[in-house]
């Protein structure tokens, strides 16, 4: 594998007062798609948030490309559950906010390139409530991609949508990952969501939350969510989080 | 659609025909006819008289209003903003939040005499308030995932300010401007008759002091009620405009 992009090393963390993170190690590679699932509540989103920089750290480092992370930088960008595009502006000038250092003419290319990418042609004047729950989602990853940053932080991003919409935006960003080759954290509560998507699965303890477990997969896409290799993974992450399989 | 458009002048009409009636009862000082007033509207357009008294109203109410807005606007998000400013000057807001303007006439004369100035600081007093806790209650809408965002792309400072708080406060704003203009209209009638000599509030004081002239008066207050209309009705327009439209129909 290549070098490491991220490396968590010893990190603690707390939230409210409360102990979320303990002594978690782990070096995520440049290009990986890397899902983080968890029991609910166990600390996903907090360490997503640390290594973002929106939080701090208790103890231990979160380094990347060798440099200590000291809050957010438009070099690594979140995309939230709850859509955080801005309802004021239209598709393309969300798309463009981060843009605004370019000269026109590149940021409207720019613009074009990542409507037509994340499948929002036609819908660029439109304004966020005019849009759909997937199209919001859509828009949001076309702007955190347009800033072209290295990595995405994504948390929970389709977990608002209706399964089929959701299904859709996996394909989609899937699709997306392979244009852009950027790295990916991704938090979900989804097992399957997980295993459809990362290169590596972790799986987290209840809070505090350790490293219980890493999952490689090295199925290569598109995945056939009924081959036995397929149901085998999904089969050891749920094992690992101590879910019952017969209902 | 033309039915209900019909229905809303029924009302009106009536109310303009039973004045008429009222009014045509013998040997009753009470009130003038509707003819008399439009006829005295007519005589105060025609030798300019009622336009002078307009702009020196609108005058007034603009300048109290913007020097109001551009001190409790910022205020306002300041102290959404920070907690320990907030708490030691909010009991003093919401102490003087309930004083009526008028109470301020007397500390106006004195301090500004008999003239603009005075109207100006008056309206000031109106607005300032409200429109400073319009402000806060704008600013801490502003969902705090906006301003994560906004933080990722690499926002600070004023710039956050411009770029996302303050459209994201906008609907807000727009209607504590609406509702601060219409308080400031009202207060500034009262403003005009005791600390200035010209505006429409001023016009109503002079007719009557000019022998009684109630033809005058109500044309003055019908002006002053045509104005304020105009006035709410621009501001809805301006509150359903490209600039707010995107807002929910809850925040309008």
């Amino acid at each position: 594998m290549t070098a490491a992009k991220v490396s968590i090393r010893g990190l603690a963390a707390a939230f409210e007062g409360k102990q979320v993170l303990d002594d978690i190690n782990l070096e995520v590679y440049a290009g990986e798609f890397l899902c983080i699932v968890g029991p609910s509540g166990c600390g996903k989103s907090t360490l997503l948030n640390v290594v973002g920089g929106f939080l701090p750290a208790e103890a231990g480092s979160v380094t990347i490309d060798g440099e200590p992370v000291r809050g957010p930088d438009p070099r690594r960008i979140f995309v939230f559950q709850e859509s955080s595009v801005f309802p004021w502006l239209t598709v393309e000038r969300n798309i463009g906010f981060g843009l605004t250092h370019l000269a026109p003419a590149e940021r409207e290319a720019r613009v074009h390139h990542y409507v037509k990418l994340v499948g929002l042609a036609g819908f660029e004047k439109a304004f966020p409530h005019e849009l759909s729950g997937g199209m919001k989602q859509r828009c949001e990853v076309a702007r955190a991609l347009a800033v072209n940053p290295d990595i995405l932080y994504m948390d929970e991003p389709f977990g608002a949508l209706d399964f089929i919409t959701r299904m859709v935006m996996r394909t989609e960003l899937l699709r997306i990952w392979h244009q852009e080759r950027k790295t990916v954290l991704f938090v979900t509560h989804d097992i399957d969501e997980a295993v459809q998507l990362a290169d590596r699965v972790l799986v987290l303890s209840a809070r505090p939350a350790r490293i219980r477990n890493v999952f490689e997969i090295a199925i290569p896409h598109p995945r056939d969510v009924n081959a036995p290799e397929y149901l085998d993974v999904r089969t050891r992450i749920m094992d690992e989080l101590g879910v019952a399989h017969r209902l | 659609m033309v039915r209900a458009r019909l229905q809303q002048w029924v009302i009106p009409m009536a109310v303009v025909a039973a004045w008429e009636l009222l009014s045509m009862r013998p040997g009753t000082h009470v009130i003038p006819s509707p003819l008399a007033v439009a006829k005295a509207m007519l005589t105060l357009t025609a030798d300019g008289t009622l336009l002078k008294h307009i702009i020196a109203s609108l005058f007034r109410v603009t300048w109290g209003f913007a020097l109001a807005a551009m001190v409790a606007v910022p205020c306002g998000l300041l102290l959404a903003w920070f907690r320990l400013p907030r708490l030691a000057t909010m009991p003093l807001v919401t102490l003087l939040r309930p004083i009526s303007p008028l109470a301020w006439i007397p500390l106006s004369t004195i301090w500004f005499g008999i003239g603009d100035a005075s109207a100006v600081f008056l309206i000031f007093v109106t607005c300032a308030p409200t429109l400073l806790m319009f402000a806060m209650s704008a600013a801490g809408s502003v969902r705090q995932i906006e301003i994560r965002a906004a933080r990722n792309f690499g926002l600070s400072g004023l710039e956050l300010v411009r770029r996302v708080v303050l459209p994201a406060a906008s609907p807000q704003l727009l209607s504590g401007v609406r509702v601060t203009l219409g308080m400031a209209w009202i207060v500034l009638v009262a403003a005009e008759m005791i600390s200035v000599n010209s505006g429409l509030g001023f016009l109503i004081l002079d007719a009557r002091n000019a022998g009684n002239r109630m033809d005058a008066v109500l044309a003055a207050m019908i002006t002053i009620g045509l104005i304020g209309l105009a006035v709410d009705r621009l501001m809805h327009r301006v509150e359903r405009s490209d600039f707010v439209r995107w807002a929910p129909a809850g925040a309008r």
